[in-house]
């Protein structure tokens, strides 16, 4: 296995970057499906953000109804397709599964979900709708990452003409920019926008800044509402000495990249150091190594206990051999044309902080250097303010946009959701907020308050 | 290890499993593996003058993902001519001494037919004949299989007929499309029968093709009903062997047949009162091997009961069953549902607040339901759809002392409704 993971690592990055769940076949899934026990109130679905019905989808592909599956699906969280690839199903649905609780696997539900949603984007069938006829209003979404896609198919189905604008070039926001591709390659993000434009008939504008390209002003002229989902910024600085040499990356930026061209073209080097210890941090170690990377590591000023990236997404790390530097924080990036090492000061747990955990206090005289041809940030993301602060009234916390529990924002013609409001959490909570402040939006728009 | 060895109507076999008349025992090659494999005994495919089958001959019922949970089949009787069965048996006979071999008969409705075939029969040494009048589909538009096993009358004349000529047992293989088994069970008996065998295939259509729209099996764009088989039917079969050998006039051995696939179906079988227990369905499905757990499974059960031969155990379970009047209308049990061993899953609420006494409550903070004891009538239905063995027990409330429907009758009281008041129902009663 060991070996295997050499070769991996060193070889094709193609094969590199393969599935990590690969599809069920049809005779799987229908097995799969009848072990679920169909429970009544499941606590699967309660655990979902967007409460998917599981219990009613499984069902379906198993009396082999996989588009009346994937309608159950979609119309709780129209972004399915890709949540069941990208989901933390072992912290969420699958992790409550009462099967567990006789000794047996969960479910394997998100694989399930994938088999329904593959069906009908691969067989084009159209499971949500028609939309409403038009009701002459128009509502605009800032960000075509999940939180705008799901609140985009939700206006669209309720009959309001949607225009989404997102400034890369392709619409998709991280699905398409963010996840890992062996969880979600690019042609999955794109069908999946393409089918959820079939399905709601919204305009996409890609390649279109708001702010720049067009002006909040304008936007407020032309549509009755503004939906911002327009996620987080760039990588969070170090702000340490050496921090702009070459070869100093953030995790955000260089993962956009990867997804952006091919394999090959991307400039690893020898030696990786990423920083922090979540699960972008994760993300970008892992794919460090399958790019071929002979030695990644992560530093992380905690321990192991306080590391946020999930336990499984850990394991994932430790089987592509990535190292990890508990207690290990950067103090200097250090090299001359180019980054040739980060300096690190060896750290121990003390005094819980503001979050509990205990406090990172430096050992005295502990620094040491690690070579690093390539040091990738991965310590969280600053927020949209620039964009944010223009708009009248929206108020920020800490960067976060406060809303009403109607995803109002202080604007009432603005409404927000995704990670520009929980600062960075799981697709699945984007897509419930985008769907919530859609139906608020239209509630607001006929006048019932929002 | 307990003894297995049977003796059936004095037919003598190492073990109670024998193979069904069927596919499985259409050629002497097949016998010959299926006692290398273990089997106590084979009863030949039926054997009259060859007929033409059709293509395709089979349909299945699958269910959850699993297959052949029903089979039918709308094959006929052999399709090879009597002498080579008789050949072949005589042959397998030879090799295979301390094993049953019972064939299979079906010819025209003719006393000088059945004759003939019968008395062919008894020079092979053949164990003993089985006489098919339970083949539901095919053979019983031309006046032969179940068009004889569903007038007890026929059934009688020709057990008649059969035993005038047989020097060895003859057992009559019952069909299940009657109202009520007894009858033509009875009518073997009257007219000799040393045993009989039961049940045949039950009259079906495993299922349609939703594409074709042609039922299953589909015969060059059409389709007829054929004989039903299988775990599916073997409720059906408990009862019709449990009906005859519970009967006070029925006192011939019972050879017990329809989806038995595990020892445990067997020993089930034996207890409502069979003797041997004829498979075929799950051989088709599994082949020969299949007797290995049979046996194996069969023999240490019984050790663990304290068994030491199959009549130990035979008619135990029949021996419980009673009509419905005269079972204890005072008997009272109540849910229970051990905390413990609760998953959560919520099924046993749903299915009694849908479809039962809404008895079960939902419990604000807990995955794990309440039993409302006032309101439970004790039927069963939660712990039959809880998926945690003994999660959820009866418990019996008792007190007042039993008393049948009959016996009610007979004090000249009537029984009337006892639906349990629930909070708010008007007290109607």
């Amino acid at each position: 296995m060991l070996e295997q993971d050499l070769d991996r690592r060193t070889q094709d990055p193609e094969a590199n970057f393969a599935d990590i769940k690969p599809p069920l076949s049809d005779e799987y899934a229908v097995v799969e499906a009848n072990r679920c026990l169909y429970c009544y109130e499941a606590p699967c679905m309660q655990a979902c953000p967007t409460h998917i019905d599981v219990p009613e989808f499984i069902r379906r592909i198993g009396t082999r109804n996989v588009a009346g599956a994937a309608r159950t699906i979609l119309e709780a969280n129209a972004l399915g397709a890709s949540c069941a690839r990208v989901c933390p199903t072992e912290m969420l649905c699958e992790g409550m599964c009462v099967m567990h609780h006789m000794d047996m696997p969960a479910i394997d539900i998100g694989r399930l979900q994938r088999y329904a949603t593959d069906h009908v984007m691969k067989h084009d069938i159209q499971v949500l709708g028609p939309p409403a006829p038009p009701n002459g209003r128009s509502v605009a979404v800032v960000g075509a990452g999940p939180a705008g896609l799901a609140a985009a198919t939700e206006l669209g189905l309720l009959g309001y003409q949607v225009v989404v604008f997102d400034d890369k070039p392709e619409p998709g926001g991280l699905n398409r920019y963010g996840i890992a591709p062996y969880k979600m390659t690019n042609q999955e993000a794109r069908d999946e926008v393409e089918y959820l434009r079939k399905t709601a008939g919204f305009t996409l504008k890609a390649g279109v800044r708001v702010g720049r390209d067009v002006t909040l002003e304008e936007l407020e002229k032309e549509f009755a509402a503004i939906f911002l989902g327009v996620g987080l910024g760039s990588s969070r600085r170090l702000q340490i000495p050496g921090e702009d040499l070459p070869g100093v990356v953030g995790a955000t930026e260089w993962i956009e990249e990867l997804r952006s061209k091919p394999y090959h073209e991307m400039k690893v080097g020898r030696r990786v150091v990423v920083v922090g210890a979540g699960n972008t941090a994760i993300d970008a170690a892992t794919e460090a190594s399958r790019l071929g990377a002979e030695q990644v590591t992560i530093v992380y000023r905690r321990g192991r206990e306080e590391m946020p990236a999930y336990e499984f997404e850990y394991e994932l790390a430790l089987k592509d051999r990535v190292d990890f530097a508990w207690f290990t924080h950067p103090v200097a990036v250090l090299g001359g044309d180019k980054v040739t090492a980060l300096r690190c000061q060896r750290m121990q747990p003390g005094e819980p902080d503001a979050s509990g955990r205990p406090r990172p206090v430096p050992v005295p005289g502990s620094e040491l250097e690690m070579p690093a041809d390539l040091i990738i940030k991965a310590t969280g993301q600053e927020s949209q303010e620039s964009l944010l602060s223009q708009v009248k009234g929206l108020v920020l916390k800490s960067g976060k946009v406060v809303v009403s529990e109607s995803y109002q924002t202080g604007n009432p013609r603005y409404f927000a959701g995704g990670d520009c409001l929980n600062g960075g959490k799981e697709v699945v909570n984007a897509v419930a907020h985008g769907r919530d402040a859609a139906r608020s939006i239209h509630a607001y728009l006929n006048g019932k308050g929002a | 290890m307990a003894d297995l060895s049977i003796n059936m109507a004095g037919i003598r076999s190492p073990n109670p499993f024998w193979l069904a008349s069927g596919p499985p025992t259409n050629t002497g090659y097949q016998a010959d593996r299926a006692f290398e494999a273990g089997w106590g005994g084979v009863v030949w495919k039926t054997i009259g003058d060859p007929i033409v089958n059709v293509n395709s001959r089979y349909g299945a019922l699958g269910y959850k993902g699993q297959r052949v949970m029903g089979l039918n089949n709308i094959e006929l009787i052999t399709d090879r001519p009597i002498e080579v069965n008789l050949k072949e048996i005589r042959e397998v006979k030879k090799r295979w001494p301390d094993r049953a071999v019972v064939a299979s008969l079906m010819v025209e409705s003719s006393r000088e037919k059945w004759h003939d075939i019968v008395k062919r029969v008894n020079d092979t040494g053949a164990d003993g004949i089985e006489l098919n009048f339970g083949c539901p589909h095919g053979m019983s538009e031309r006046g032969m299989g179940s068009a004889v096993g569903q007038v007890p009358e026929y059934t009688c004349q020709i057990t008649e007929w059969v035993k005038e000529a047989a020097r060895i047992p003859v057992l009559v293989k019952l069909t299940p499309n009657v109202a009520d088994v007894v009858y033509p069970g009875l009518a073997a008996q009257r007219g000799g029968a040393d045993g009989v065998a039961l049940i045949n295939t039950i009259n079906s259509v495993t299922g349609v093709n939703l594409d074709s729209l042609v039922p299953n099996p589909n015969v060059h764009g059409h389709s007829a009903h054929g004989g039903y088989c299988g775990p599916a039917v073997k409720p059906i079969a408990l009862n019709m062997v449990g009906s005859l050998a519970h009967h006070p006039e029925f006192k011939i051995p019972i050879s017990g047949i329809g989806g038995i696939e595990s020892w445990s179906d067997a020993a089930e079988f034996i207890a409502m009162g069979a003797t041997s227990v004829q498979v075929c369905t799950a051989a088709m499905k599994y082949g020969f091997r299949m007797v290995g757990d049979l046996i194996d499974g069969l023999g240490r059960w019984m050790d663990s009961k304290g068994f030491k031969t199959i009549a130990d155990f035979r008619g135990l379970a029949s021996n419980r069953m009673r009509d419905w009047g005269e079972l204890d209308l005072n008997y009272r049990i109540v849910a229970h549902i051990e905390p413990d061993r609760c998953i959560g899953c919520q099924l046993c609420y749903i299915a009694c607040e849908d479809a039962a006494h809404q008895s079960i409550r939902l419990v604000e903070g807990s995955r794990v339901p309440r039993i409302d004891e006032a309101t439970c009538v004790g039927c069963n239905l939660c712990s039959l759809v809880c998926p945690v063995p003994h999660c959820i027990n009866m418990q019996t409330r008792n007190g007042q002392p039993v008393k049948s429907f009959k016996e009610y009758v007979a004090a000249g009281e009537a029984p009337r409704g006892n639906y349990p008041l629930h909070e708010g129902d008007e007290a109607y009663l």
